[in-house]
């Protein structure tokens, strides 16, 4: 998708009417497309370049890159560090803030910082506990929640103020977004919930892993009663599974991962358990198409962010669009003119 | 107690409107208090409430109490400190992500809401980022000086 109005890809975009970021996301969701964006795990590691290959296996295929922020409460490059390395190509990077482990001096520094850098999208979340991951000696702050959080996010962009009520003189122009978990209790509570987030100012819903279909549109058949739907562009949250032993642990593992028994058993009488998780994974894509009120898919591959790019192409949903990416008007011959 | 806490959102009914009755006692007590000072009473009715809510509710005293939009289920024992609702980590069986022993406090709150007549209207109300300040004031007295103020100032 090309906008007429960008003179050079990857540069802030004018800010359309209706409009908050200068994003390339944004203007994709507000254009109505499906769109799609994908998961980058943060490197261990102080090279840029890891960054920029990890960035590089989504290439043509998806519309933003979230870097999430200590995912599974692990230690990795910082969130704002590696949307700050995105940027500098041109990639739309969606940046992951955990309340886990910072205060509320820090976060709000994180997000004039963030948009200082070109950042137009920011995921406002509450984060893991430090006991799953590889530091549960730390200290967990949590000292906002998501949606205190969401607000204090949209009071900086807004109205133009810090909580403590200090000015702040040029705003954060960022497209705020919350994560949703329609699989776990209380199933019913579920969309009120999106209800408060979008009161508190989501405009963007990345949901965690949906391989329940029943309780996905159950979720969405109460999202559309509440009147959300317009409100908020909702992704849902996709992925390829290994194995159905990968499958198990991750169930078991994971925080806020519901896998049924069907797609567990399906893997398992599989010949290719690796492949028949991807086709899994795109059936699941192409059904989340099909339900009302859902404005793309969220793709998380851990560790196999290289099947991403098959998973999404098989699926169709691009309908032949080439979302952008650095290389992607450069890739033509260059007319010259002979003399 | 763990125990209590659980029975506590069981009777949420009942005891929120013990709560309402109580906290309208506390207003009109408000010119008594006046006259003693709310600074000296602190202490002694931050003790009292720190007892009674402790033992009902594993109160941590957070200084700015909201049980009645919670189904008088303390959201402060939410180990994630939640108080707009659960997290995306609550177990299948309705437990807590962090502390597998314990029932998400907002899966309880959401029972208890149900209990309360507008109940579930007072879940959808957003709160504010806590002020750690208040950590270890009386929510009872900051709230009976509240209220009474604003009566005072809407009297003709």
């Amino acid at each position: 998708m090309i906008f007429e109005d960008e003179p050079v890809p990857g540069y802030p975009l004018p800010i359309l009417p209706g409009h908050t970021s200068p994003g390339r996301l944004e203007r994709v969701l507000r254009a109505g497309v499906f769109a799609v964006t994908a998961e980058l795990a943060p490197p261990d590691s102080a090279d840029p370049e890891d960054v920029y290959r990890r960035a590089r296996v989504f290439d043509g295929y998806v519309d933003a890159i979230n870097a999430t922020d200590g995912s599974g409460a692990n230690c990795h490059m910082s969130s704002l560090a590696v949307c700050a390395l995105l940027t500098r190509v041109g990639y739309a990077p969606v940046m992951q803030i955990s309340c886990r482990d910072r205060n509320r001096i820090a976060i709000q520094g994180d997000i004039l910082g963030g948009a200082a850098m070109g950042v137009c999208n920011m995921l406002c979340l509450t984060g893991d506990g430090v006991q799953v991951g590889d530091h549960p000696q730390a200290k967990p702050v949590f000292d906002l929640d998501c949606i205190s959080l969401l607000s204090i996010a949209r009071t900086l962009r807004d109205e133009h103020h810090f909580e403590s009520g200090r000015k702040i003189t040029f705003a954060p122009r960022v497209f705020l977004g919350a994560a949703e978990n329609p699989s776990v209790p209380p199933y019913e509570w579920r969309a009120q919930r999106l209800a408060k987030k979008v009161a508190a100012g989501a405009q963007l819903i990345q949901t965690q892993y949906c391989y329940d279909m029943v309780l996905l549109k159950d979720f969405m058949r109460r999202v559309e009663e509440l009147g959300l739907i317009g409100q908020a562009f909702i992704l849902i949250g996709v992925g390829p599974l290994r194995s159905a032993k990968a499958a198990e642990w991750m169930r078991t593992h994971v925080p806020g991962m519901h896998i049924p028994d069907a797609i567990i058993k399906r893997l398992a009488g599989a010949d290719d358990q690796a492949r028949e998780g991807r086709n899994i994974c795109i059936e699941l894509i192409q059904e989340c198409r099909s339900i009302l009120g859902v404005s793309g898919v969220h793709v998380m591959a851990y560790r196999q962010e290289e099947s991403v790019a098959e998973a999404i192409d098989r699926s169709g949903v691009l309908a032949g669009r080439v979302p952008w990416f650095p290389e992607r008007d450069r890739s033509q011959p260059v007319n010259r003119v002979m003399q | 107690m763990y125990a209590v806490r659980l029975w506590s959102t069981r009777h949420a009914r009942g005891l929120e409107l013990f709560y309402r009755r109580f906290e309208s006692l506390l207003v009109r007590l408000h010119g008594i208090a006046s006259a003693i000072g709310y600074a000296r009473l602190e202490r002694p009715v931050a003790g009292v409430e720190r007892a009674v809510k402790g033992f009902l509710f594993d109160c941590q005293m957070c200084g700015q109490c909201v049980l009645s939009s919670t189904g008088m289920s303390c959201p402060m024992n939410c180990p994630k400190n939640l108080r707009n609702g659960p997290c995306g980590g609550v177990r299948g069986d309705g437990r807590c992500e962090i502390k597998p022993d314990m029932r998400c406090v907002w899966v309880e709150a959401y029972h208890g809401s149900q209990r309360i007549a507008g109940g579930l209207q007072a879940m959808q109300a957003l709160q504010h980022a806590v002020d750690r300040r208040l950590q270890g004031s009386s929510s009872w007295l900051r709230v009976a000086r509240e209220k009474a103020t604003v009566a005072e100032r809407s009297e003709p």
